[in-house]
């Protein structure tokens, strides 16, 4: 077993006992909750007549079902305006902070717990939500749960949990231009397969992780659980501290800062500490990945032929047979020129600040192909107000890009944005499923903020670092 | 509310879905997420799997009438991977499945299946793949999974196939309903919680 990491540390320090089943429970720092997946868990509550323990460790937000366009209330959608009313009634009769879109504060739970120092190293942090592994980037332990789960979080302010095994993944090397973060977890994932991680939470580091912005390791670490792995996290550094400094928790409070950093850089795996495996990953040879399948996992570098299932191990052809069947692509081509309808710039994977910059950069002074349904989905209101602060908006508006309100949007379909048909979309997103973006027939393509950016404004494909560059006036 | 009830053994006919990663986005689509309790989600259950966009059955299992009152479902690998919806076990549940058979399990789904009591069991590939052509054969045979035992019986095999331990022991000692169990320790959860640095009362 793993000795001396930050998940062994952050583990023991929020242990309450060991229960009769084995499991331990585990004190919960920050419980996130969203519309979708905490409405039956107030109901649970309600049934068994208790209350919420700790309200002023539980934080709400709304992201999955909120419109991105008339966002005037009540919704036209009226399954969404329920959802929204039961959220509003349930937190409102208890002392629970709801990042309302009202507030000004309201985005995607992921998005919003890091830009406001919610998310801090050495928590415990869960959601019911998979992708909560993303506050893992500031060195928190956290993880998505169900419903149920969120009923025993509700009512105690703990999880009962086992522990699992640590994997140490060190990405050696540094990243070519044009190559990012999110390039670096889908060849992670290519590499060791969406189920390699199970059992596992993942320790990101090495070079490439470290040389990282917040946001990179945020969008690594988001895609934890597409590998299988419960959660991912990064050591804090100074990195992590400065991101810190700077948020509604600490930038009026320095003092609190200052003692909370003590902990902070505590909690980070020792020099010595030992892992139950070690992968390492050559950044180097990094190339900007994209899928081709139906998986995560089914990714290439933009150059590579896509796979021909009789090579893959039998347990993986079967599943890559169906996949390519599904996107119409054969082995042995590459995914360059692949022609594409949409282009989706959001989601908790990539609908921060960096990313809208990312992207902003490669559409400046281009157009969107006139094939192509562009919007950009900024992760929160926040961001969306940086962006327009620097005219980010003004740059995708004039290129032919929808800019849109902040939630969870196309990334899986649960508002009005949706694929249709089998309309192809190049997105920033974490899932490429069947069905994931709201049609059955439709087909999603995983791929970096900066190329979807390409392919938003050449109609196909495209490899970012052969767009010519453009003389911007 | 006191412990829950002890799933030791669950015995039924079986129905088989094949493919590794089935997603829990497969297994219920998001758009069968706008409601605010779990009642009636089971017929949504592989919905897009199970019908055309008009509407119309396509072959799936969960559409043969010969399954219809199935109650152990066998998958193979890494079933349930993605999000971490409950919505996924709750619609497999209210279609009327009790405990699930397979090759391995996303951990999300597994957790999820246990909060509710659904055991999930794990069995080396040929295992699965003799048990869902078994079943494919045989769909009014029973099955009786032997939770407490490990072990899956089915005509005149039986194989082994194994819980994890803190699933086997919630569940064989019907501890699996953790909130009372949890809550029980308040004083330990309040020593836990006073000696956490980022909490200051």
């Amino acid at each position: 077993m793993s000795r001396g990491t930050l998940y062994d540390k952050v583990w023991d320090r929020h242990r309450v006992t060991t229960l009769p089943s084995g499991q331990d429970q585990l004190f919960i720092g920050l419980h996130l909750i969203h519309e979708v997946t905490s409405p039956q868990a107030f109901g649970m509550l309600e049934e068994r007549g208790l209350e919420v323990a700790r309200p002023d460790l539980t934080h709400a937000t709304v992201d999955h079902i909120v419109p991105t366009e008339d966002q005037s209330r009540p919704y036209r959608d009226a399954a969404a305006e329920e959802m929204m009313s039961a959220l509003e009634s349930n937190v409102g009769e208890r002392p629970i902070d709801f990042d309302h879109p009202e507030t000004g504060r309201q985005g995607i739970v992921h998005v919003i717990g890091p830009e406001q120092g919610l998310t801090q190293p050495g928590k415990t942090i869960v959601c019911g939500d998979s992708h909560t592994c993303t506050h893992g980037a500031f060195g928190a332990v956290a993880f998505g749960i169900g419903t149920s789960q969120i009923r025993d979080v509700l009512a105690t302010q703990c999880l009962a949990l086992e522990k699992k095994k640590v994997r140490q993944i060190r990405v050696t090397g540094e990243l070519g231009e044009g190559v990012t973060a999110k390039d670096v977890i889908l060849a992670v994932i290519r590499d060791l397969g969406t189920d390699g991680g199970v059992g596992y939470v993942y320790e990101y580091a090495g070079p490439v992780v470290e040389s990282l912005s917040m946001e990179g390791r945020m969008s690594i670490c988001n895609m934890s659980v597409e590998a299988g792995a419960r959660t991912g996290y990064v050591n804090p550094d100074e990195t992590t501290f400065e991101w810190l400094r700077e948020t509604d928790q600490f930038a009026d409070d320095p003092e609190r800062f200052a003692e909370l950093r003590e902990y902070w850089a505590s909690i980070r795996s020792d020099d010595d500490a030992e892992y139950d495996d070690v992968y390492e990953l050559d950044g180097s040879a990094l190339e900007p990945m994209v899928t081709w399948g139906t998986t995560p996992g089914q990714g290439v570098g933009i150059g590579d032929p896509i796979p021909d299932p009789a090579d893959l191990p039998e347990s993986k052809a079967e599943v890559a047979r169906r996949a390519q069947e599904h996107m119409h692509v054969s082995p042995g081509e590459t995914m360059q020129g692949y022609p594409v309808d949409v282009a989706f710039l959001g989601s908790c994977t990539n609908a921060r600040l960096s990313d809208l910059r990312d992207a902003a950069r490669v559409v400046e002074g281009r157009e969107v192909h006139p094939d192509v349904r562009a919007m950009v989905v900024p992760g929160s209101q926040r961001v969306k107000r940086a962006a327009e602060a620097e005219g980010l908006d003004e740059v995708f508006r004039a290129a032919g890009f929808e800019w849109r309100g902040a939630g969870c949007s196309m990334c899986l379909g649960m508002n009005e944005d949706q694929l249709v048909g089998d309309e192809v979309c190049a997105s920033s997103s974490n899932r490429n499923f069947v069905g994931r973006q709201g049609s059955p027939e439709g087909r999603t393509i995983l791929m970096s903020p900066a190329m979807v950016a390409a392919a938003a404004v050449t109609g196909e494909v495209t490899d970012v670092r052969e767009l010519p560059e453009v003389a911007v006036a | 509310m006191s412990g829950a009830e002890r799933v030791t053994r669950v015995e039924g006919t079986g129905v088989p879905v094949r493919g590794d990663d089935i997603d829990t986005d497969q297994i219920i689509p998001a758009r069968f997420l706008k409601v605010i309790t779990f009642d009636g989600i089971g017929e949504f259950a592989f919905f897009d799997q199970r019908y055309t966009e008009d509407d119309e059955e396509k072959d799936h299992p969960f559409n043969e009438e010969r399954f219809r009152d199935a109650s152990i479902l066998v998958v193979n690998s890494n079933f349930g991977c993605g999000s971490s919806r409950e919505h996924a076990p709750q619609a497999l549940m209210r279609w009327g499945i009790d405990c699930v058979v397979g090759e391995s399990f996303a951990e999300i789904f597994a957790g999820n299946c246990l909060a509710l009591g659904i055991p999930t069991l794990t069995a080396d590939a040929e295992s699965i793949d003799a048990l869902q052509d078994f079943v494919d054969a045989n769909p009014d045979a029973t099955i009786t999974v032997d939770v407490a035992d490990e072990r899956v019986s089915y005509g005149e095999t039986t194989v082994e196939a194994s819980v994890d331990d803190t699933q086997h022991s919630a569940l064989v000692e019907g501890k699996w309903d953790t909130t009372a169990l949890m809550a029980a320790n308040d004083d330990r959860i309040a020593a836990t919680a006073a000696s956490l640095p980022y909490l200051d009362g």
